[in-house]
């Protein structure tokens, strides 16, 4: 008798919250930050020049500004961000809670990432591959001479892969070092508890930059991977997918157009070049089709800065980070940084 | 004489008696509470289900079979980056068995030590033991495992100081230890021919060593002579052992590290994420076993020592004999509950890097393959049986030492 009073309770249970679903998982993002008041984006707790607070407390750096540039696009305002520092090893996982909308956190764009760990990759805004950092006085001067090297690495990284691979295919021994954050890794790299500091060469150049004696300190010639690093979002709203990828693209795009923060108003009023009219929406419903003010291109631009404008002002060669735009200079000039026509 | 309660009626069941009456009280309560905590789980279940369906995330554990592609710093069996990411948390619970494992005993030794001298009458001791208590009880753990992990990388000289002409640092009993900001690098043993018959002597003593306590005690208990059971039990120990090792013509060397490279090469490396994690954990659960054993012997009522006085005993024989095997009663069962908290504190080891279970199946591995949802239940399952297992082994234990009541 018990046994069937359990059985029937569990089986009415089961009816009742059944019905009781309300909630739809489906939901679209844009209208969800949009009820918010603000976009969550997910950064890097700490990479000088690409994320990291300044002494104020406001964050700063190349991957907010995308933050930023994804906030003006749909409020008007860059502001209005909520940042939430990820660690590489929780960045996904947060990612696909709904902690956060969007991520803009140097993370590299695989087939693994983009097809069975649901994530949508919304383009590339930093060609980097990985590279090595050593003291000088090990007189290390190839990657190939790293047999037996303590190595520091990031875990849930895609370099922590490659370093396998990289070690294995060339048949030598390393120890790693596992560590959870970058500035974990290089307390632990400047401690001398590895020999080796192995991450994207952009992050090893922001790291070495900030190094009391930079100097003291070499980056190998070896790139050992392709790492395409970019903003990403969750699998299936592909609407919220698209204004995350135009709105780099319209940063892109301003660049090639010769649109900066400085012209861009005074082009607003209306130019010869029908593509820049579109772009800022002097012409056409762009904005309209995105779920978008129709200025939103606009104001991405005067208010955060056209893709190379941003570039500069956080990791270009007259800040300390000192990256030169090599592989990320537009395909105009020898580069790889290109957007689909705005059409 | 009249019946306090009347007998029920057979045919008189009304719906309300449901609520008012005592027979059926308790039952409606327990079938709604029943009900209600279905309907969370069932709800909590469909909901994962249709929130995992549209993301295209389908439970799945297929994932455990494909190659895990990274290294893990600290290998207790064959692991290389090819094997299988059911392989790597194989390696990830075997380091966590292990750090609980040598915790849980160096944890016990500290905790005794400090409980017992807490209750000594030299002041200065008992107040140090104090100190070392409350500081380390009451401040959370993980901030003691990164403590002391950066004390040890900090401190201690890098491998690059031993080199040279004149090195800034050098090693320790004899050039065979060494200390450093990476690690620690002890001497390996290296079996030549005949080692194996070093190594069953050696176990053949254990058990020697087991036998002669039992002899020896059932020798007390028969004719109350006691035997100076240390010294003799020492020289089961080392004797036979030493003897073998010596007439075999020294067939275990041991191979001390030496500077190869970049690294310390040839010893065993005790990893400083090891280390650190192992000491925190030991001395953070060793002031709570502190104190339960503290309470384990004042709970022995005073009578006792002083009857163990007047006989004539000394305070050491006193404490062996009569205070700690009652006061044992007392301290095993919240002794297994630190053993326990020592395990699943271990958790903890991603702080500094050492790479556990939860750093490998919970972590990176979850982290490649995106499947939060199955490693995190793999995860809970196995800590689960892991703690079961330490807590039925103990109840064994706990068993024996309880008071035999015929």
């Amino acid at each position: 008798m018990k046994k069937s009073v359990f059985m029937g309770t569990l089986a009415a249970a089961g009816l009742v919250a059944t019905g009781a679903m309300a909630q739809d998982a489906g939901s679209s993002t844009l209208a969800a930050v949009k009820d918010h008041g603000a976009l969550k984006c997910g950064v890097n707790p700490g990479t000088p020049g690409f994320a990291a607070p300044d002494a104020s407390g406001v964050w700063k750096g190349f991957d907010v500004d995308l933050c930023r540039a994804v906030a003006a696009a749909i409020f008007g305002d860059p502001e209005k961000v909520e940042y939430t520092p990820l660690t590489s090893a929780v960045r996904f996982t947060a990612l696909s809670s709904g902690e956060v909308d969007m991520l803009a956190r140097n993370t590299t764009w695989t087939f693994s990432r983009d097809v069975d760990l649901k994530a949508e990759f919304t383009g590339v805004n930093y060609y980097d591959g990985q590279g090595f950092m050593i003291p000088k006085d090990l007189g290390v001067s190839s990657a190939k001479e790293l047999e037996g090297a303590t190595v520091c690495i990031e875990t849930g990284t895609t370099t922590e892969l490659n370093l396998a691979d990289y070690f294995r295919t060339n048949g030598m021994d390393y120890e790693p070092v596992p560590v959870e954050s970058f500035t974990e890794a290089q307390n632990q790299f400047l401690a001398g508890a590895c020999d080796v500091y192995t991450t994207d060469a952009s992050a090893l150049a922001a790291s070495r930059a900030s190094f009391e004696n930079p100097s003291d300190y070499v980056v190998l010639p070896e790139i050992i991977s392709k790492e395409p690093l970019g903003p990403l979002v969750r699998h299936g709203d592909s609407e919220w997918g698209d204004v995350v990828r135009w709105t780099l693209n319209a940063m892109v795009s301003a660049e090639e157009l010769g649109v900066t923060s400085e012209n861009a108003t005074e082009m607003a009023a209306g130019t010869d070049n029908p593509e820049i009219n579109r772009l800022l929406g002097v012409e056409g419903e762009l904005g309209a089709m995105l779920g978008l003010p129709n200025e939103w291109a606009f104001n991405v631009i005067t208010m955060v800065g056209n893709y190379g404008e941003t570039f500069e002002a956080n990791i270009g060669e007259s800040t300390p980070v000192g990256l030169a735009r090599g592989l990320n200079a537009l395909w105009t000039e020898g580069g790889l940084i290109y957007s689909p026509p705005f059409r | 004489m009249t019946t306090m309660i009347d007998p029920p009626k057979a045919d008189g069941f009304r719906i309300s008696q449901l609520l008012y009456d005592t027979r059926y009280r308790a039952i409606t309560i327990q079938v709604i509470a029943v009900i209600a905590f279905a309907m969370i789980a069932v709800f909590l279940l469909v909901n994962v289900n249709r929130n995992l369906a549209s993301l295209g995330k389908e439970i799945d554990f297929g994932f455990l079979s494909n190659p895990s592609n990274y290294d893990i710093q600290q290998v207790l069996v064959d692991y290389s980056s090819q094997s299988s990411n059911l392989r790597a948390a194989y390696v990830g619970l075997l380091n966590t068995l292990f750090v609980a494992f040598l915790g849980c005993i160096l944890a016990t030794l500290i905790g005794v030590t400090a409980g017992v001298l807490r209750l000594s009458k030299n002041w200065l001791v008992a107040k140090i033991m104090t100190v070392y208590v409350e500081t380390f009880r009451n401040i959370p753990v993980v901030i003691w495992i990164i403590a002391t992990m950066a004390v040890l990388s900090e401190a201690l000289p890098q491998p690059r100081a031993f080199r040279g002409e004149n090195p800034d640092a050098s090693m320790w009993l004899w050039d065979s230890v060494a200390v450093t900001g990476r690690g620690t690098y002890i001497p390996r043993p290296e079996w030549g021919a005949g080692s194996i018959f070093v190594v069953i002597t050696f176990l053949l003593s254990l058990v020697a060593i087991w036998a002669f306590g039992r002899w020896s005690k059932r020798r007390f208990e028969a004719t109350g002579q006691i035997l100076p059971n240390v010294w003799i039990k020492l020289a089961i120990f080392a004797v036979p052992t030493l003897l073998v090792f010596f007439i075999l013509g020294r067939p275990i060397a041991l191979v001390s590290p030496a500077l190869k490279g970049f690294n310390f090469q040839g010893g065993i490396q005790l990893s400083n994420s090891f280390l650190a994690l192992w000491l925190a954990l030991s001395v953070y659960t060793g002031s709570f076993i502190a104190e339960i054993v503290r309470s384990g012997i004042l709970a022995i009522s005073k009578g006792q020592s002083e009857a163990a006085f007047a006989l004539g005993m000394r305070p050491s024989r006193t404490m062996n004999l009569v205070i700690l095997p009652q006061a044992l009663r007392v301290i095993i069962p919240p002794l297994i509950s630190q053993f326990l908290n020592l395990t699943k504190n271990s958790s903890l080891a991603l702080a500094v890097g050492y790479q556990d279970l939860r750093a490998t199946l919970g972590g990176t591995t979850m982290n490649n393959t995106g499947r939060e949802l199955e490693c995190m239940l793999l995860m809970m399952m196995i800590y689960l049986v892991v703690s079961l297992l330490i807590s039925s082994g103990m109840n064994v234990y706990n068993k024996s030492m309880k008071l035999k009541e015929r």
